[in-house]
């Protein structure tokens, strides 16, 4: 049984980053009609701001938290204002290939100095240790992990779904010219909406550091199985990113305990089955 | 043939002065060149409808206005000010608002976040139970799905959201387009009501009869260009010519 616990919760894990990294992506792709490929390249970066920070500034792992996103956030929106916004109203592959390419690059800028093998990110003291709950022991990080992905997930949904800037950003998702027509600057909501996504997958890089080290390829080998998550759960849906990330992490550790050769697949053959029955995913729209 | 009347056509203002000047307006959707040189005033406090068949360049001649069409040449004056390079969020902004054609209600906002969608550019738009006090409908509906509501009910929320805003100068593309009768006397009132105001209106139309019931004055658009320009006195003096070129 403590295995099966044990299993969940790496599953929770997971399904954390996969919500938090699948979000940004259905943002992202809802205002700008692009698939972000670089989505990992900039997980990566959060992770690798938040060490820099950390070594070379003296800067704690809580500040992270918070400059890690606003500042990879700002280097997403110049590469949105520089690169991706030329791209409005081209075909979905050239967004892919420009952002695929963005991903590359970066990956292998990173790569040449610091090379394949993982940085140490320690846990900050606040949040070492763990809880003995009866069934099982829970490391306190990992327990934050879940709760603070969690939070801010649920956070952005209510910023989309229910306050006035989110109404902005679904009403020019839907229909931009008449959005930018009511008067409302919409080239700017873009570069805006491209930050958000972008400091999500930072926010999540910092949170994976400490668990997963930090490691120039870490978003490469994620973010795979975040665009089969994309998939299943539908393009157009915020809280259906949200839940299908969670939920697939923890499928991903049932099975994991259940039938361990299959848990590098099981998300890929869902996904199959998911485009046989329903191509526009669980929660999507039709595009 | 009557082009001769394009240069000024009917420069009667019949209140208030010039708030639209519009002179040698081309556009162009691509390749294809929709509007060949455009002229026509309206003047503050008038409802000034173009007339005209399908294609002719009416709705095109709006959107250039608002600076929704891409490429556009020649000048377009708003309260003495050009507008055809500026963006359509500037444009707005000086207080020109715009009820598509196809109505444009959002359906992934509620209706009451279609109604507050538009950003208030300027004081002096109507409040909340001013708009209520014209569309009762609206009011019981706040929480529906944008999309759910009738087609009236639709064409009304796209009216009434731009009026919040403070913009004094509306476009309205062929806002009785598919509507019942009693619907689009509705429609007719509020316009009559939105002109008492001090709403100035520029309105597209098919509808000619409900044109009439509203209009101070009316401009005819053929093949990109204004052909012909007659006040509501006029009316009936021009209702021949007004059969040909419609073709009714």
């Amino acid at each position: 049984m403590q295995a099966l616990y044990a299993q969940l919760l790496v599953g929770l894990i997971n399904g954390s980053f996969y919500a938090l990294l699948s979000l940004g992506l259905a943002v992202i792709f809802g205002m700008l009609n692009i698939i972000n490929f670089a989505h990992g390249a900039l997980y990566m970066m959060g992770a690798f701001v938040a060490y820099f920070l950390l070594n070379l500034g003296g800067i704690n792992y809580w500040w992270a938290l918070l400059l890690a996103p606003i500042i990879v956030g700002i280097f997403g929106m110049i590469l949105e204002r520089t690169m991706l916004q030329w791209l409005t109203g081209l075909d979905h592959l050239y967004g892919l290939l420009l952002t695929f390419g963005i991903a590359l690059i970066v990956q292998g800028v990173f790569q040449n100095y610091f090379g394949s093998s993982g940085l140490p990110y320690a846990i900050p003291d606040q949040l070492k240790g763990g809880m003995n709950l009866g069934f099982m022991f829970l490391p306190v990080y990992r327990g934050w992990v879940v709760i603070f992905s969690l939070v801010v997930c649920l956070a952005t949904w209510f910023l989309i779904e229910k306050t006035r800037l989110g109404a902005y950003l679904r009403a020019a998702t839907e229909n931009p010219t008449l959005v930018r027509a009511f008067g409302i600057n919409v080239p700017r909501m873009i570069t805006l909406t491209y930050g958000l996504g972008v400091g999500l997958a930072a926010l999540a890089g910092v949170l994976s550091a400490p668990i997963n080290q930090v490691r120039p390829l870490m978003g490469a080998d994620l973010i795979i199985v975040v665009f089969a998550v994309v998939v299943i759960g539908g393009m157009g849906s915020i809280m259906g990113s949200i839940i299908t990330g969670f939920a697939l992490g923890v499928i991903e550790g049932l099975t994991k305990y259940f039938y361990p050769e299959a848990s590098n697949t099981v998300v890929f053959v869902l996904m199959v089955l998911v485009l046989l029955v329903k191509p526009t995913g669980l929660t999507g729209r039709a595009a | 043939m009557a082009e001769t009347a394009t240069a000024d056509a009917p420069a009667k203002a019949t209140s208030g002065g010039n708030i639209l000047q519009v002179r040698n307006l081309e556009a162009w959707y691509g390749e294809s060149h929709i509007l060949h040189g455009i002229n026509f005033d309206v003047n503050a406090g008038e409802v000034v409808t173009l007339l005209g068949r399908n294609g002719a360049g009416k709705t095109t001649t709006l959107k250039s206005i608002m600076g929704i069409i891409g490429k556009r040449a020649g000048s377009i004056k708003f309260n003495d000010q050009e507008i055809i390079r500026a963006t359509s969020d500037k444009i707005a902004r000086m207080g020109i608002a715009f009820c598509p054609e196809e109505r444009g209600i959002f359906s992934s906002l509620d209706v009451r976040e279609n109604l507050l969608l538009p950003p208030v550019v300027r004081p002096g738009g109507l409040p909340l139970d001013q708009i209520f006090d014209l569309f009762p409908n609206l009011k019981e509906r706040l929480t529906s799905q944008g999309t759910k509501l009738s087609g009236g009910e639709q064409q009304m929320l796209a009216i009434a959201r731009i009026l919040r805003t403070g913009a004094s100068f509306l476009m309205l593309d062929e806002p009785t387009e598919g509507l019942a009768p009693v619907i689009i006397q509705q429609i007719g009132h509020t316009i009559s009501r939105l002109k008492k105001e001090g709403f100035t209106i520029l309105l597209v139309e098919q509808n000619f009869r409900f044109a009439s019931t509203v209009a101070d004055r009316y401009y005819v658009v053929e093949h990109g260009k204004i052909i012909d320009g007659f006040s509501n006195a006029e009316l009936a003096a021009n209702m021949d010519k007004l059969h040909t070129y419609l073709g009714v």
